[in-house]
């Protein structure tokens, strides 16, 4: 089989990048390991996606059901379900499926496998193993696609996104959720998340808080939990026993990038390291969505796959224009910035950020040299959200650097 | 007062100050978040999401408005009554549940 694109995931990012492929004139190929499309938003059951991106507030199921209409239109575009793909060599893609093993030709590829949870062994969580410790995702495909609730009485270690979420679920179907620990003096995931899930219900959050070590042999029995130091070290002092029979982990996403062994990763987002077009440093292969590096909204999932399924295609035909790079850098008080290199092509660069610290009425700037390319003004920021930022580079030299304004 | 408007991930910081005809907020970056500020303060309201049994498994709803947020225990009761055949996304399943005004829907088909 021969395509000029291969898209490696069904999700949002990949349904997305295969549309603006499609329609940039590319014949596509959408492989997806699932028994259906929609990736993770099909037990995100909740309501708060697409507000920006379809100016209407859906749930997970709706937004993907939305993604999947639009890709039917599209007639240059094959779709592969219950398919693996098992390597990725020279523009090469080898897929296994129930017909068995078959090799893809592609002119472009692009990862957009998403992320993976971190679990028990990530975090160095001490204790045993028993039943009943897994991580939010699980117990939410547990409850929100298969119908059963994972325990009764339950904590969740973690205050990330979809902890938080799968709290308010939990307790709506009937079970307790005693408490959340979270390690970091602050939440991990959206202010609306604690006020609409844990307030609501009046479930404990615990600050500085975290698990010391999981108690139970064949099945949990509950928890060693306390206060930890500034260096985030246990205090021993502190400790106290939970019952529980269910520990829930929301400790983070981490990018899937296993297929692609040589990718080379930005070390602060766990995803490849990108030029302008979402190529990675492997030729031909792009990325984009939450194996590049972790959103906190779908919508912006899927601004930056159309992107990257355009230059794909644009790649596919030979018409991307790779002269007079440009470094892209992060300057002070910049986690990272995505991409890492631009070029001088006539088009607008369209960079995203994350702040290291929460900022008040500041400015983020970008400089190239002294000279200031773009500006924008932030009310507030946290660096729990993505931003994004559009840049002229035209009178940009060598490097440009994006930083907060003192 | 201080309220961290909900009604989407940007999660605006509002301000909202009492008046004679009650409350004025600002701090929102659009309208939405002008009425979360004001109900919020008088009569809050939130979306339910759940699942209903049909006889392939279970499937998700969500109810078509925000309704009461004190109302949301006693809806997720209704919720849990309704066994259906199948579910196509967009079907209403209960109209007018418990006379909250809002309809439950289907979100996903099975």
């Amino acid at each position: 089989m021969n395509f000029d694109v291969v898209i490696i995931g069904g999700g949002p990012a990949g349904m997305s990048s295969a549309i603006a492929s499609a329609q940039n004139g590319s014949r596509v190929l959408l492989v997806e390991r699932n028994e259906a499309l929609g990736g993770v938003l099909n037990q995100c059951i909740h309501s708060g996606f697409g507000l920006h991106y379809y100016n209407e507030e859906l749930t997970g199921p709706e937004f993907a059901n939305r993604l999947e209409n639009e890709l039917k239109k599209e007639k240059n575009i094959e779709v592969l379900i219950n398919t693996f793909v098992t390597s990725i060599k020279d523009n090469e893609v080898t897929i296994v499926n129930s017909n068995g093993e078959q090799k893809v030709k592609a002119k472009s590829i692009i990862l957009a496998t998403g992320a993976r949870e971190k679990t028990a062994a990530n975090i160095c969580l001490t204790g045993s193993r028993p039943a009943g410790v897994m991580t939010a995702g699980t117990a939410q495909k547990m409850v929100n696609i298969m119908g059963k609730l994972p325990g009764k009485d339950i904590v969740i270690l973690g205050s990330g996104d979809i902890g938080l979420i799968m709290a308010r679920r939990l307790v709506l179907e009937g079970a307790n959720v005693k408490a959340v620990l979270e390690i970091n003096p602050v939440t991990s995931g959206l202010r609306r998340n604690v006020l609409q899930c844990l307030d609501d219900f009046n479930i404990p959050l615990l600050l500085k808080t975290t698990v010391f070590s999981v108690v139970g042999e064949n099945k949990i029995e509950g928890i060693l939990y306390g206060n930890v130091d500034e260096n985030y070290n246990p205090i021993k002092s502190t400790e106290k026993f939970m019952k529980c029979d269910c520990l829930i982990l929301s400790v983070g996403l981490t990018p899937e990038t296993d297929l692609l062994p040589d990718l080379k990763i930005m070390k602060a987002t766990g995803g490849a390291e990108i030029n302008e077009y979402y190529m990675t440093n492997i030729k031909n292969v792009f990325s984009a969505g939450n194996v590049l590096h972790i959103h906190d909204l779908v919508d912006n999932v899927c601004l930056e796959s159309a992107l990257a399924g355009k230059y794909a295609s644009l790649s596919a035909q030979g018409k991307l224009s790779f002269s007079s790079p440009i470094e892209v850098a992060s300057g002070k008080g910049i986690s990272y910035v995505v991409p890492s290199v631009c070029y001088k092509n006539g088009e607008k660069l369209i960079a995203k950020f994350r702040l290291k610290t929460k900022i008040t009425r500041k400015n983020i700037v970008a400089k190239s040299g002294s000279k200031v390319l773009a500006k924008k003004f932030m009310l507030a920021g946290t660096p729990g959200e993505m931003v994004t930022f559009e840049i002229d580079k035209s009178s940009a030299e060598k490097q440009i650097v994006v930083e907060v304004e003192e | 007062m201080n309220l961290t408007c909900i009604m989407c991930p940007m999660g605006c910081e509002l301000t909202a100050t009492k008046t004679s005809d009650g409350y004025k907020i600002s701090g929102n970056n659009c309208l939405r978040g002008e009425k979360f500020g004001k109900e919020e303060l008088t009569s809050p309201k939130r979306i339910v999401t759940a699942l209903v049994h049909t006889d392939r498994g279970v499937t998700s709803v969500k109810t078509s408005v925000a309704i009461d947020k004190n109302k949301i225990f006693d809806v997720m009761k209704e919720i849990d009554k309704v066994h259906l055949k199948n579910a196509k996304i967009g079907d209403i399943v209960i109209k007018n549940v418990l006379g909250t005004g809002a309809d439950v829907v289907i979100t996903k088909s099975i």
